[in-house]
């Protein structure tokens, strides 16, 4: 016999779990006293959407399931932004809520609010505990659930009275949920045809997404590729699935992809789309969107499938066993390489004509841009990087490459500011052999700045780059080009004095200024121990391009 | 196009889409459910996100406890309904759906009427009741509450025919549904 909260540590040690984000409260008092000796380490976070988007970071660098816990009331709705972003991505994590006890459910009881509604909309599944018994089952469907198929959050909602009680615990053997059967095998039929195909194409492109980086297919994807010289366009959440930079690389696409990628991907005739989801901000106008092209759509999750485009050859199941036979496929049918040599010399043509540039500065001003570029160099790219959402990330996409997968932490379907820094820090406490960068904004910054000091407190030594152009980026930008230049609040001008604030959070607070030095600047604070906050000032009114225009097609990019 | 297994030459021309079309017919979507809080929302909750409405939704039991039946009716003319079905599948206490064709199912359901009755009219009524095989459950001196079972178009054509003596209300409760022959639902 043990309480039930004690038999959830057990099947959190079960399930492979090291750490755990959260806070407690009232409502999960019980799991915190047996969280005391579980051997578990506990993050405290200092917000529970930063101990949300940390499991997510964490998740995201590992390729394990992230854990938080939050109380009832207010913690439970101060996950709902992280919930919604791991749903968005994809994300493995399983969220514990305290909940206030049965007796007093429904009856506006103190810090309770209604987690498993308010939720429902937002998770890949959800529990509300009705018995203590339960609880074990419960905890590892939950961790089955977020892990496979197309991974996401799923949450456990714990009336506190449930978890005191004492239950005779059993370790739970299989999970069994009969309406839980994700397809992980593509089928053969379709996979020969997909091969065919691609064997048939003259102008393929292969336009990937997360879901490659989800379903550990980098090498797949990547084989398949370099077989026979296939052009490879990865999305924002994609970056890092197919080694950059690389002669086959095209860039990423979509509304800041390269000119490269996007005009490709008008003048394919074939595209292999794999683990990504079609999203507005890669189509631009769903009308005009690749009109030349055929789709091969693989995905894991069926309801993906023919949702923004439809798909000529649909094939459900994981990436990586889909591509590894694609590949064998692919290599039975001897395919001709010179039917590409043309589609290749268009290429090199848009790449020679558009390349990614900036006007640099001709004095000591940093442009953002160059900020990007700076830092790879300082870090020589190995590290990992965390972006938050907006100018600068757009611009790290752009300037940063990546060699492997997991490096590169992003919000990419909700686009979450205040992600970044959490999210780092969820990274870094996966991978404490990595060093590990968070890329922000002065806006983004601030909306989960609090979490300088739970670095600072446990010594966990994430990297802050703040790129401050003291505005609103993006927004500023779109006021710009698309409202007359009618800036409406979105200047943030020159507080907090981030230096200052890196010191009171128990943090290195370092100011960069002189594009001259900054390589070697950086370098040096990089190099400092523990947490630094790095703020860069760079050019206050920049623009990043190229681009396509919102509701525009990709041969209308601008810029 | 060729069979896929052979060695033929594929022409990208010959490959074709299919993508989410207003079927233009209602759909009956018989979903077997577990039986647990909350299913219901979450079912009702991919309808109304994409801001689709749903005609008709009963709820019971079946031979197993632990189970229920879900059926729900929704105009395929109005919303693309493909793209709900399969999010449908994807949630966990779903165990099966079926996209009823009429052809191949019988659909049943019940509606109450409460119709203006006096001396003069009653006989009129009951001769209606009579034809589509309905019932009288209740009669008062100024109303008769009718009971009528049978398909949804029945149960409109019924409806029609007694508006004109004086509707007070009525209550249906939508359709219910299962497959015909040996296969299950």
């Amino acid at each position: 016999m043990m309480r039930a909260v004690d038999a959830i540590m057990e099947c959190l040690r079960a399930e492979g779990v090291d750490v755990v984000f959260g806070y407690p409260g009232g409502a999960n008092l019980p799991t915190y006293d047996a969280m005391y000796d579980s051997g578990i380490r506990h993050i405290l976070v200092r917000h529970e959407a930063g101990g949300g988007h940390a499991a997510e970071g964490y998740a995201k660098a590992s390729g394990k399931v992230g854990v938080c816990f939050a109380t009832s009331g207010p913690g439970a709705t101060n996950i709902v932004t992280p919930l919604t972003d791991a749903m968005m991505d994809s994300v493995p994590v399983v969220f514990f809520t305290g909940q206030v006890r049965t007796d007093l459910l429904g009856t506006d009881g103190f810090q309770e609010a209604d987690t498993f509604g308010i939720t429902m909309p937002i998770v890949k599944h959800s529990f509300m505990i009705q018995h203590p018994l339960e609880i074990p089952r419960v905890v590892h469907e939950a961790f089955h659930i977020a892990r496979t198929g197309r991974p996401g959050p799923v949450l456990i909602d714990m009336p506190t009275d449930l978890t005191r009680v004492e239950i005779d615990y059993q370790p739970v053997g299989e999970v069994r949920l009969p309406g839980y059967q994700p397809t992980t095998e593509g089928n053969q039929k379709q996979i020969r045809l997909a091969a065919k195909a691609i064997a048939n194409a003259r102008r393929p492109v292969i336009y990937a997404g997360g879901g490659v980086i989800n379903a550990g297919a980098s090498s797949e994807l990547t084989e398949l590729a370099l077989e026979d010289r296939l052009p490879v366009t990865c999305t924002l959440m994609g970056l890092g699935a197919f080694p950059a930079p690389h002669e086959q690389w095209l860039g990423m696409l979509g509304m800041h992809g390269t000119r490269t990628a996007n005009y490709a991907m008008d003048e394919a005739d074939l595209i292999v789309a794999v683990g990504a989801r079609f999203d507005d901000r890669i189509t631009g106008k769903l009308s005009e969107f690749a009109p030349r092209a055929k789709f091969i759509h693989i995905d894991i999750d069926p309801a993906e499938i023919s949702k923004n485009v439809p798909a000529h050859i649909p094939i459900v199941g994981d990436a990586k066993n889909i591509l590894g036979r694609l590949l064998t496929e692919y290599r039975g049918l001897a395919p001709e390489p010179a039917r590409l040599a043309e589609w290749w010399e268009r290429i090199e043509q848009w790449r020679a004509q558009h390349p990614l540039r900036y006007e640099d500065s001709t004095d000591t001003e940093i442009k953002p841009q160059y900020l990007v570029q700076a830092l790879y160099e300082a870090t020589a790219g190995d590290c990992i990087l965390a972006t938050d959402i907006g100018q600068h990330q757009m611009w790290a996409a752009q300037y940063f490459h990546f060699t492997k997968p997991r490096r590169w932490i992003q919000s990419g379907g909700l686009g979450t500011m205040g992600f970044g820094l959490p999210a780092a820090m969820g990274a870094a406490v996966a991978q404490p052999d990595l060093q590990t960068v968070v890329l922000s904004g002065d806006a983004s910054i601030q909306m989960n700045m609090q979490e300088m000091s739970t670095l600072a407190t446990y010594g966990i030594p994430v990297k802050v780059v703040i790129m401050n152009n003291g505005f609103l980026g993006m927004v500023r930008q779109w006021q710009e080009l698309f409202w007359d230049g009618r800036y409406s609040a979105v200047e943030m001008n020159e507080w907090p004095d981030f230096v200052k604030l890196a010191e009171a959070m128990g943090c290195h607070g370092v100011r960069l200024t002189d594009k001259t030095t900054l390589v070697d600047d950086l370098r040096a604070a990089l190099a400092l121990d523990g947490p630094v906050v790095i703020d860069a000032r760079v050019t206050r009114e920049e623009s990043v391009y190229p681009m396509i225009g919102p509701g525009q097609a990709a041969r209308d990019m601008v810029g | 196009m060729g069979d896929p297994g052979t060695k033929e030459l594929l022409s990208l021309e010959d490959l074709e889409a299919a993508s989410g079309v207003r079927t233009g017919r209602k759909h009956v979507l018989s979903i077997l459910v577990e039986n647990k809080p909350g299913v219901l929302t979450r079912i009702a909750g991919l309808f109304a996100r994409r801001g689709f409405n749903i005609d008709t939704l009963v709820v019971g039991p079946t031979d197993d406890d632990a189970l229920s039946r879900i059926t729900l009716t929704v105009d395929g003319a109005m919303h693309p309904i493909d793209q709900v079905t399969k999010q449908l599948h994807k949630l966990v206490n779903v165990l099966k759906i079926r996209d009823l064709e009429p052809d191949e199912a019988v659909a049943r359901e019940m509606a109450l009427f409460k119709i203006s009755a006096d001396a003069g009219s009653r006989g009129e009524i009951m001769q209606v009741v009579e034809i589509f095989r309905a019932k009288i459950i209740d009669v008062q001196r100024r109303t008769v509450i009718v009971e009528v079972t049978g398909t949804h178009d029945k149960v409109e054509a019924f409806e029609r025919m007694v508006r004109p003596f004086g509707m007070v209300e009525m209550a249906r409760t939508g359709e219910i549904a299962l497959s015909r022959g040996r296969g299950e639902t």
